[in-house]
């Protein structure tokens, strides 16, 4: 599972990008992180808020840093 | 071991080193502009720690943090979509800053994905420029440090001269062809927790208490504004006692958390009469339990109020130090004689506003420390009009977030809009200067 965050950096990126990898490992499965940073990548998934996830290439959470927990439900 | 990454670093620690080694420190012992300037940075940071971050610092901060959890981001965003009326996206575009750029570090991806994938380069721009210009936290700063006239102006202006320049954008380039990326991604629809009028008076009552807690003492002892100073703390209390039962039978935080955090407030409100930061104290404390012990969208709500808290005042604290050292207090002199800056920005005349606008735009300033730094020009004897300036294009601008703007729009877009902001902060300061100054 690709899992992205997208954000230029910010605290709430940061927050999201450790609540997602917490989830991910709990649920025991295999994953990679990518944080990117650069507008015009972010841009391509057409989101406007960030911070904002993606797995594999979808777009699953736009502009809220939900709890390690809520992404779990999410990604199972 | 690569040299040329590692050069950089190198120039730095050898900088730094030649620095002190060769600090005259017997000078700056004797040098007394200099230790009056440590006295003054001392001095201001006191008087903001006293005056301000308690009763205004605080309330503002859970405003943000209620603004940026309980306002539904998705249904403005609507409005700056690829399907939204123009002429109303211009419109939302300008107020909306105070609504979707809560966080400092989200107007450049929203700038760039309303250029590209919504509304387009006019609304994009106004977004941009008012974004920064009217975030919650510094109108309210601003009309609390450096006056009301002052906010009141940061706030409108930025607003009428969003939406100009957001037009001017429009149509200077109109013909050019702007390409279009992949559509905006389906974004989750809001749920409806509560209607748009108990939202209303919760986020009213909240404005109230600040605006209640702060009111100033006026110059004479009579009228209306002096009838509100005098019962001030009376009128916060029953604005906050308001709160306390939205916070129960809307916000649905359990009664006996309100009422634990109710009872000592008002007996400490009673013993404390004369210390009404005391009381104050107290309720902030309360509703920062009750809040953050909740389940759902209270604790997110202290949450982000925290989240604010954490990032900004290390800023502010800095901010005041700097400003203090440099300018001082109103009244007395920092590093900075006066003389230069009343020689570079005071009055009202166009050099002094031009100035004041570049110089705004190219300097960096991080959330909210306008404000001392601003405080301590006007005190050192900077013109109104100037000072007006200053606001409308610090905030905004910046050298880096220009490199991030042109990655986005390129460089002929970016001047344009560059020069805008100046030109148009010049103007807009001195007309305010003639006005008011």
């Amino acid at each position: 599972m690709k899992i992205q965050i997208l954000g230029t950096g910010c605290p709430k990126c940061k927050k999201l990008a450790e609540n997602a990898e917490a989830a991910a490992k709990d649920l025991g499965i295999a994953f990679e992180i990518e944080k990117v940073t650069d507008i015009n990548e972010i841009m391509k998934f057409g989101v406007m808020m960030t911070p904002a996830l993606a797995v594999d290439g979808k777009v699953k959470i736009v502009g809220k840093v939900p709890s390690a927990d809520e992404i779990k439900k999410m990604l199972s | 071991m690569k040299w040329e990454e590692e050069w950089k670093k190198l120039a730095v620690i050898a900088i730094v080193f030649l620095v002190c080694f060769y600090l005259p420190v017997e000078y700056l012992q004797g040098w007394r502009r200099m230790k009056n300037a440590v006295w003054e940075s001392l001095y201001l940071v006191r008087w903001y720690a006293q005056e301000h971050v308690l009763l205004c610092l605080i309330p503002a901060f859970f405003i943000a943090g209620a603004i940026a959890i309980f306002v539904s981001q998705e249904s403005v965003m609507k409005y700056l979509g690829v399907k939204a009326n123009k002429m109303l996206a211009y419109g939302v575009a300008s107020v909306s800053g105070t609504i979707l750029a809560v966080c400092s570090c989200t107007v450049l991806p929203l700038f760039a994905g309303i250029y590209r994938m919504g509304a387009g380069l006019g609304p994009a721009c106004t977004f941009l420029y008012s974004g920064p210009a009217i975030n919650v936290l510094a109108i309210i700063l601003t009309a609390r440090i450096l006056g009301f006239e002052l906010g009141m102006a940061r706030a409108v202006t930025a607003i009428v001269f969003s939406i100009i320049i957001g037009l001017a954008m429009h149509f200077i380039f109109h013909k050019e062809e702007m390409e279009k990326t992949v559509g905006q991604a389906d974004m989750p629809e809001p749920e409806v927790v509560r209607p748009l009028w108990q939202n209303a008076i919760f986020f009213a009552l909240m404005v109230g208490v600040l605006v209640f807690a702060n009111w100033g003492k006026p110059g004479e002892p009579t009228g209306f504004w002096h009838a509100v100073h005098s019962n001030k703390w009376i009128i916060t209390g029953l604005f906050a006692a308001a709160l306390g039962l939205v916070l129960i039978f809307w916000l649905k935080i359990p009664w006996f958390k309100i009422a634990l955090t109710a009872a000592p407030t008002a007996i400490l409100a009673a013993i404390f009469h004369r210390e009404p930061m005391i009381p104050f104290a107290a309720g902030v404390v309360g509703l920062s339990w009750a809040t953050s012990t909740d389940k759902g969208e209270n604790s997110e709500w202290f949450a982000q109020s925290w989240g604010f808290a954490k990032q900004i005042m290390p800023l502010l604290f800095g901010g005041v130090l700097v400003a203090g050292f440099l300018l001082g207090r109103p009244g007395h002199e920092g590093l900075i004689p006066s003389e230069w800056v009343i020689k570079a920005v005071g009055g009202n005349s166009f050099f002094a506003n031009f100035f004041a606008s570049i110089s705004g735009a190219l300097m960096y300033f991080a959330t909210l420390t306008e404000v001392p730094i601003l405080q301590g020009l006007l005190g050192s004897g900077m013109g109104k009009g100037p000072a007006l300036a200053l606001l409308l294009t610090g905030p905004a601008l910046s050298l880096p977030n220009m490199l991030v703007i042109y990655s986005v729009m390129g460089a002929k877009k970016t001047t344009a809009f560059i020069s805008l902001v100046v030109v148009m902060a010049t103007v807009t300061g001195l007309i305010y200067g003639a006005i008011f100054g």
